[in-house]
């Protein structure tokens, strides 16, 4: 591959899997893409979380019609990329609930889901340990959510920069960005490195998808917006046969993930891996970019795994894993242009569902970006929104 | 052992020494003999770790430094030091008022809490791939060791004896003087080094009488020894049949025209050894790539690492022997025991001590130079060949991970293609791993690189069970996180 002689249309700081989907979207749509990426690629978040593509645990509001329309673009891109080569899976989500109440709350969030277009089939005992039998007999009822899907997310982010390198991006590793270069009038014009070797790159427009660093490197642009940590993990079992068929989470998972309560937070969402390792995650805290492991956190997780999945008691666990999600203080990602720095853009801030999120979000920038009119209504997600909240 | 007041449920000890190999057994019998109150955690059923492996009843027959081992066994119920085999420590977690190590017994939680503790985890026998060496029939040359000294079973009934370093030759001459037949003793080194140095040579001479005697052994038996030369193929399918001998140029690269068939059962291999470091990197201690290229914790001259209380003795702070270890093993409990009591320890012991850890050390660096593992071995291995044998993922997945995926570091190929992610983690395939990506990237492994495959916040398996339900024995460990 040759290096373009003439400068890139955008420059996307951060290979996460949000950065890899904007570079495979923007390359899709014939623009010239360059990344930076400070460490190696998928390093970040990506390296550190799960892989669900959920539409499930979103209420009805602007971050489910995100989901569903990811939920398509990534049907497509795992046809394009080969569904295989980035483990690509429609398994199907299973919501559990443990109580009456709760089977209620969950019977009004599916009515309000199915009217903004999820698939969501509401199911009783039964059904539910058809679908999972291995579940406990303590459940009440449930919901089952034939959309959900997965990728293994280091894969997916490995091959969506493949492609966009086939289709003539180049991406810089070890290349952190210190600075943005601006105009005369204030637009941005590119970045600065710590790299000797590309010091500078400019660009028509640059792209901030540096994660959970993404407050960090707003900053640096004089834009901020505010990305925070919020610490998960995620427990890994030995490999076992197929015993876990879908994604399973107890109906409380949804009321966590909207939640803005500082202290910790778990409830469980189980699955099988392909490798035959179950998956359990995952905790949600606040607690900045402490990687010290609490085990605390990790006792809770394996009791209400086992709430959930009684056989899981004797089942032995091989190792754990932590990563910070990039959070928003309305719990919304921030996708588009910024006022504030002309030339600027954030694809930032998708908390626990960046992965999820990610086709979507290339997918809407890169319409953005050839003039074309984005699918989706970017409004909710503007960059300049937290200032409007505070003025 | 008796039980002593400290083993109330809840109660703290000054030290836990995580161990009972050379190092940790020689380190809590000097804390507890200095009256630091002590307890000695360790996986095995006996005490001894991997030197002093022996079977119940079994009283020194076949060991070196027996004599030693049984002072040590005496000093630690003389002093009072609490000792609890069988225990797995799967994770130490610091808290306010020190540490608590988490444990399981016999799949049960336990927890033992200290304000100081001496990490003496020994190292294990590093491995490198080649093709056939997942055939049953190819062990690890202290796997071999074990059976025979922990069990008195040998491994096979023609072995073939491969690798590198001046342990193969107690291996070699163990499973010969119990009527194994070694059909040879494959040295891929050629170590000459130490003529060139002399002073660590004198200072040692104990210790290469122990290796001259070993090779007596071997003359005895007529086992053949060669240098430079190595198993590089296994062969068979149920269990191995044979095995392929070859010539190495000095970068450990096959001699075109040198292969030769052997007949074997068996072949016991080692490379030298990885430190078990998953404490130490838990509890977020500095460490460093060592001579040999193995990931280990830094200690400063009073064996303590970078995190306040934790020491680190052994195998786990440098490969160096059984001497060496016991050594640091004590220099760690009476700092430890200083540090947590204020009982001084004597100056002249403490003096004689640091003289042997430097002549030892010097001779454990001389041998790293004399047995270097250049990375030759990667021309021996097939595009099909099993690294990770728990994924089952092959040196070409490894290559296609760096060269189509552009992974740059052993952590993305770990994702991308999972070699280290199955019931060992890492702990058999983690170097050759590094080494592959290191060189298929153009550069040479970094301590991260080793990092990357070595982190494990779960040291040892344990049932979510036993996770979720804590140890209600040994006092409260809730609040530490
Ligand atoms: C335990 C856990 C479970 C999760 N489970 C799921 C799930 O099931 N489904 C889901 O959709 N999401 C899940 N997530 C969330 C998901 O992992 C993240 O939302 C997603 O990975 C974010 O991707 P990203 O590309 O924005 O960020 P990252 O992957 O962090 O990428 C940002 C990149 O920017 C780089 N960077 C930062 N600053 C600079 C700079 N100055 N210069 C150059 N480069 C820079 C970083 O090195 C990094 O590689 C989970 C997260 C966790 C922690
Ligand atoms: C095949 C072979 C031959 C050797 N021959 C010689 C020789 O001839 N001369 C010589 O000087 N040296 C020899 N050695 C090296 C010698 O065995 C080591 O130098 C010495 O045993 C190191 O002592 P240590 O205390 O550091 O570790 P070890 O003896 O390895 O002891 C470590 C102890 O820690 C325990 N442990 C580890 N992790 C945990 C955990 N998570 N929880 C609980 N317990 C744990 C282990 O069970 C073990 O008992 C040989 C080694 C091998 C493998």
């Amino acid at each position: 591959m040759t290096y373009p002689s003439s400068r890139p249309d955008v420059l996307i700081v951060g290979a996460g899997v949000v950065g890899a989907a904007c570079a495979y979207a923007c390359t899709a749509a014939g623009l010239r893409v360059a990344v930076v990426e400070r460490g190696a690629a998928g390093g970040g978040t990506t390296s550190a979380g799960e892989g669900n593509i959920l539409v499930s645990d979103k209420e009805p509001g602007p971050e489910l019609d995100l989901a569903l329309l990811s939920s398509r673009r990534w049907r497509e891109i795992s046809e394009d990329l080969g569904g295989g080569t980035v483990e690509y899976e429609a398994k199907g989500g299973v919501v559990v609930a443990g109580s009456r109440e709760t089977a209620d709350g969950l019977l009004r969030l599916t009515a309000g889901q199915r009217a903004r277009g999820v698939d969501a089939v509401d199911i009783g005992p039964g059904e539910l340990s058809e679908l999972e039998p291995r579940v406990t007999r303590q459940a009440v009822g449930g919901a089952f959510y034939p959309q959900d899907a997965q990728v293994q997310p280091m894969l997916a982010t490995a091959h969506l920069l493949r492609r966009a390198r086939q289709r003539g991006a180049v991406v810089h590793t070890g290349t952190g960005v210190v600075g943005f270069v601006r105009d005369r009038r204030g637009a941005v014009t590119g970045v600065r490195t710590d790299s000797a070797e590309v010091p500078v790159v400019s660009a028509r427009w640059v792209i901030n998808a540096a994660g959970t660093w993404a407050g960090r490197l707003s900053r640096l642009a004089g834009a901020p917006v505010p990305v925070l940590p919020r610490k998960g993990y995620v427990l890994v079992t030995e490999p076992l046969p197929r015993v876990v068929r879908h994604k399973v989470y107890t109906a409380e998972y949804l009321a966590n993930v909207a939640s803005s309560d500082a202290g910790l937070e778990t409830s469980v969402v189980v699955e099988g891996t392909r490798a035959g390792t179950v998956l359990i995650g995952a905790s949600r805290e606040r607690v900045g970019f402490d990687r010290g492991v609490s085990l605390p956190v990790l006792r809770t997780l394996a009791a209400q795994a086992i709430g959930l999945f009684p056989f899981l008691a004797d089942v032995l666990l091989l190792r754990s894993y932590l990563g910070f999600r990039p959070y928003c203080p309305d719990h919304l990602p921030v996708i588009g242009a910024d006022p504030r720095a002309p030339g600027l853009l954030h694809a930032c801030g998708h908390e626990g569902a960046g992965v999820g999120l990610a086709a979507a979000t290339g997918h809407l920038l890169a319409q953005h970006l050839t003039g074309e009119r984005p699918d989706l209504d970017l409004t909710p997600f503007r960059p300049d929104r937290f200032e409007e909240a505070t003025a | 052992m008796t039980t002593s007041p400290a083993e109330r449920p809840g109660t703290r000890y000054d030290i836990a020494v995580l161990g009972a190999g050379p190092a940790g057994l020689a380190a809590a019998v000097a804390a507890a003999g200095q009256g630091a109150g002590t307890v000695l955690i360790d996986a095995g059923a006996r005490p001894g770790g991997q030197y002093w492996r022996h079977r119940e009843g079994d009283e020194g027959a076949l060991h070196h430094g027996w004599g030693h081992f049984r002072r040590l066994r005496r000093g630690l119920s003389a002093h009072g030091a609490d000792y609890r085999p069988g225990h797995c420590v799967w994770h130490v977690e610091r808290t306010e008022a020190g540490f608590t190590v988490h444990a399981t017994r016999e799949g049960s939680p336990r927890t033992v809490r200290a304000k100081a503790v001496i990490v003496a985890t020994g190292a294990y026998d590093r491995q490198l791939p080649f093709p056939g060496w997942t055939t049953p029939g190819v062990f690890t040359a202290g796997a071999v060791q074990a059976l025979l000294k922990g069990h008195g079973v040998p491994a096979g009934r023609r072995i073939a004896v491969a690798g590198t370093g001046p342990f193969l030759l107690p291996v070699a001459a163990g499973l010969a003087e119990a009527g194994v037949r070694v059909v040879g003793v494959f040295e891929a080194g050629l170590p000459t080094a130490f003529g060139r140095h002399p002073l660590a040579t004198l200072r040692n001479l104990p210790k290469l009488a122990e290796g001259a005697g070993y090779l007596g052994t071997l003359l005895r038996h007529r086992v053949p020894y060669r240098t430079r030369t190595t198993v590089v193929a296994a062969h068979g399918t149920a269990t191995v049949t044979g095995a392929t001998v070859a010539r190495l140029d000095q970068r450990w690269r096959i001699v075109p025209g040198s292969t030769r068939e052997i007949d074997c059962d068996t072949v016991a291999v080692g490379y030298g050894f990885t430190p078990q470091t998953e404490i130490p990197l838990q509890l977020g201690c500095a460490m460093r790539r060592d001579a040999d290229g193995s990931l280990v914790a830094r200690v400063d001259a009073r064996q303590r690492a970078s995190v306040d209380g934790v020491y680190v003795a052994g195998e786990a702070c440098g490969v160096g022997g059984a001497q060496l270890s016991a050594v640091e093993g004590e220099l760690a409990g009476l700092h430890a025991a200083y540090a947590t009591t204020g009982s001084a320890p004597d100056r002249r012991r403490l003096a004689g001590l640091l003289r042997r850890r430097a002549a030892q050390r010097s001779f454990a660096a001389a041998l790293h130079r004399a047995y270097p593992v250049p990375d030759g071995w990667q021309t021996w291995l097939e595009r099909d060949t099993t690294v990770c044998r728990c994924e089952e993922v092959t040196a070409g997945a490894i290559r296609e991970a760096v060269d189509d995926l552009g992974a740059t570091d052993p952590r993305a190929v770990k994702l991308y293609a999972r070699p280290g992610m199955g019931l060992c983690q890492g702990r058999v395939c983690g170097y050759a791993t590094t080494c592959l990506v290191a060189r298929a990237t153009g550069r040479r492994p970094t301590a991260d690189d080793l990092r990357g495959m070595a982190t494990r916040p779960i040291a040892h398996p344990l049932t979510l069970g036993a996770l979720a339900a804590g140890d209600d024995s040994g006092g409260d460990d809730s609040g530490g996180g």
